[in-house]
């Protein structure tokens, strides 16, 4: 019995682990443009989608990646200075509604270009599970994992360390100060959507050999990011990731020990859950203040 | 001329709509129609909540589904009638909306579009996963034909006259209730929560009997869906069909109170013009692509004209504008 909770938690960690990388994607556009892009689900499932089909066209897997990421990238960058920076004066609401509106327009052109079939890519290493206490894990999840931990060091290499990061970071708080100090926010919003391009993307590609890869499978990733980032609270980076691998925890628990039916209803009860009780995020009202 | 217009609009609408069927001999165009005035009674509660509450909602489509369902539970489970069965479609989406409102309607507005789009998708859940009760995703058929009295309404053209006159009917109400009151303090509400606070309008209470009067309206519409379709699964029900609701009362001009008609008719009639334009363009395409053009529909107006189609709306609304009402938005919103 304890096996199988193993079995579980580790299945709920790998999913976590994706969660956790849209969350991560969300809560960082979220802070440098103040824009929750619901379209990031969307980014996830293109980038997967892509990735396979450049694969299956005789590319070898780490070039069909690299261009992959680079187009998603592309792509984001393309959204945000069509829709986003055009309507940069209007209200929060609107540009949800915005970016809702792009979301549905993604997931059409996906249904266009690959139709409803279920794809899927082979893993990136060959070799079995490793065995611990009885419980496999994958090689795909420690990918996975690896894909988690670079980004999140990632993010936090250039928003503490690098000069450009720490400016970007203070100058959201007052955007004439930004000025002031030569940050163009436009610029930030710009390279925020087409970094968070090419995290989903990265994301997408990661799990197409793990999960069944579908077009429409971007839309509840999406609302499982943004879940995750509510429990961490939407300010916080570290509060993403272990949003993201707590829901994918439950999600694997409940589906392994309840029913798989189950799996999305305990997302969105947690989501309504953590939205009446704290909206302010159960973990990010731990730490200190938002940046 | 503002004048004129107003004082010919109700007769002239009146006689519109009664002689309609004598021209339509398709039973497409009239059943078209129907689903417009189905939706617009809808879009009508919405653009109330949207426009003059200032609150968004995402899960319009379940309280609508949840209309649907408990009209057709009560009739092919319980042999009730199909009065009472619509009475109870209406009242239990507004006792949900009653419990579910207070906490919800505290969020702010990121916050509360995405407590109400998990509303919506866990009802959806909830449909699909109802087991015996709900049929599941096979959903329930056998329906009765409303009955009102003796009179069944069994044909596109009875069902025409009882969707319209509802509508209108409502649209009476609600164009009393605009300019009332009720309607001036909402509107105040929209402009600034807090003026309005301090004005001494009670601005939790009428947020929260704008969503509720807005459920209500859905379960309406969503249990006059199901005595005129007599089948319903869960896939009208889900949060695409919440969005083409907010579509349909941004398009048609918040704040307007023929906005969510034209809304309503213009999603309708452009998604059936889609359905029919796209497999031409593409070959082999289905009708299902019009979400793309939806999507992008909804994207360009949001950013170009967030204020909607309305402009034709506007001109026949029966609300007075307050003058300054572009400068109060932006201060609301800075």
């Amino acid at each position: 019995m304890s096996d199988q909770l193993l079995q579980l938690l580790f299945t709920g960690l790998t999913l976590g682990s994706i969660y956790a990388l849209i969350a991560l994607a969300l809560v960082t556009t979220f802070n440098l443009t103040g824009v929750l892009n619901l379209a990031q689900g969307e980014f996830v499932a293109i980038g997967a989608l892509l990735a396979i089909s450049i694969y299956s066209s005789g590319m070898p897997m780490p070039a069909a990646f690299a261009i992959t990421v680079l187009l998603v990238a592309v792509l984001g960058g393309v959204l945000e200075r069509s829709a986003i920076h055009t309507a940069r004066r209007a209200s929060g609401l609107t540009l949800i509604i915005i970016t809702i509106g792009l979301a549905i327009s993604l997931r059409g052109l996906a249904l266009l270009a690959w139709g409803t079939e279920t794809y899927s890519l082979p893993a990136f290493s060959g070799g079995g599970p490793l065995f611990i206490q009885g419980a496999a894990i994958t090689p795909q999840s420690l990918w996975v994992f690896g894909l988690v931990a670079v980004t999140l060091a990632g993010l936090y290499a250039f928003f503490e360390l690098t000069y450009w990061g720490k400016a970007v970071k203070a100058s959201m708080i007052n955007r004439t100060a930004a000025r002031l100090v030569g940050i163009n926010p436009n610029t930030v919003s710009f390279l925020a959507f087409v970094t968070s391009g090419a995290l989903g993307a990265a994301a997408g590609i990661f799990i197409a050999p793990i999960t069944m890869t579908t077009y429409d499978m971007g839309f509840m990733l999406g609302v499982k990011g943004f879940v995750a980032a509510i429990i961490g609270g939407l300010g916080n980076v570290g509060g993403a990731v272990l949003g993201g691998l707590l829901l994918g925890v439950l999600e694997s628990y409940s589906a392994g020990l309840i029913s798989s039916g189950s799996k999305d209803a305990i997302t969105i009860i947690i989501l309504l859950a953590v939205l009446l009780i704290k909206p302010e995020g159960i973990i990010g009202s731990f730490r200190q203040r938002k940046i | 001329m503002r004048d004129k217009s107003k004082k010919y609009f109700w007769p002239v609408a009146a006689l519109l709509f009664l002689t309609v069927p004598l021209f339509i001999e398709s039973n497409y165009i009239l059943s078209t129609l129907i689903i417009i005035g189905i939706y617009a009674i809808l879009v009508q509660g919405l653009g109330i909540l949207m426009g003059y509450a200032g609150q968004v909602s995402f899960g319009h489509a379940a309280f609508f589904g949840l209309g649907a369902y408990t009209a057709a539970i009560l009739t092919t489970r319980f042999n009730w009638y199909t009065i009472p069965a619509l009475v109870a479609a209406a009242l239990l989406p507004g006792i949900v909306a009653a419990i579910i409102g207070r906490p919800t309607l505290k969020l702010r507005e990121l916050y509360l579009a995405m407590a109400t789009l998990g509303f919506g998708i866990l009802v959806h859940i909830a449909f699909n996963e109802g087991g015996e009760l709900t049929g599941g995703p096979s959903g329930l058929s056998g329906i009765p034909y409303f009955s009102l009295g003796g009179l069944t309404f069994d044909s596109d053209v009875k069902f025409f006259y009882l969707v319209w006159t509802t509508l209108f009917l409502l649209l009476i109400g609600v164009s009393n209730l605009v300019r009332s009151r009720v309607g001036r303090a909402l509107r105040a509400i929209s402009e600034s929560e807090h003026a309005a606070e301090n004005a001494g309008i009670d601005t939790a209470g009428l947020k929260l009997q704008s969503f509720i009067f807005s459920a209500l309206l859905a379960g309406l519409a969503g249990g006059l869906y199901a005595f005129y379709i007599t089948f319903i699964s869960p896939s009208p029900f889900s949060f695409h069909a919440s969005v083409q609701f907010v579509l349909m009362a941004v398009v048609g001009g918040l704040g307007t109170l023929i906005g969510p008609l034209l809304g309503a008719a213009l999603v309708v009639t452009l998604g059936e013009v889609l359905r029919w334009a796209i497999p031409l363009a593409i070959p082999g395409a289905g009708g299902e692509y019009q979400i793309i053009f939806f999507g992008l529909i909804l994207v360009i107006l949001m950013v170009f004209q967030p204020g909607g189609l309305g402009a034709l709306g506007k001109l026949l609304a029966s609300s007075k504008k307050l003058p300054d009402r572009g400068a109060g938005a932006k201060v609301s919103e800075g």
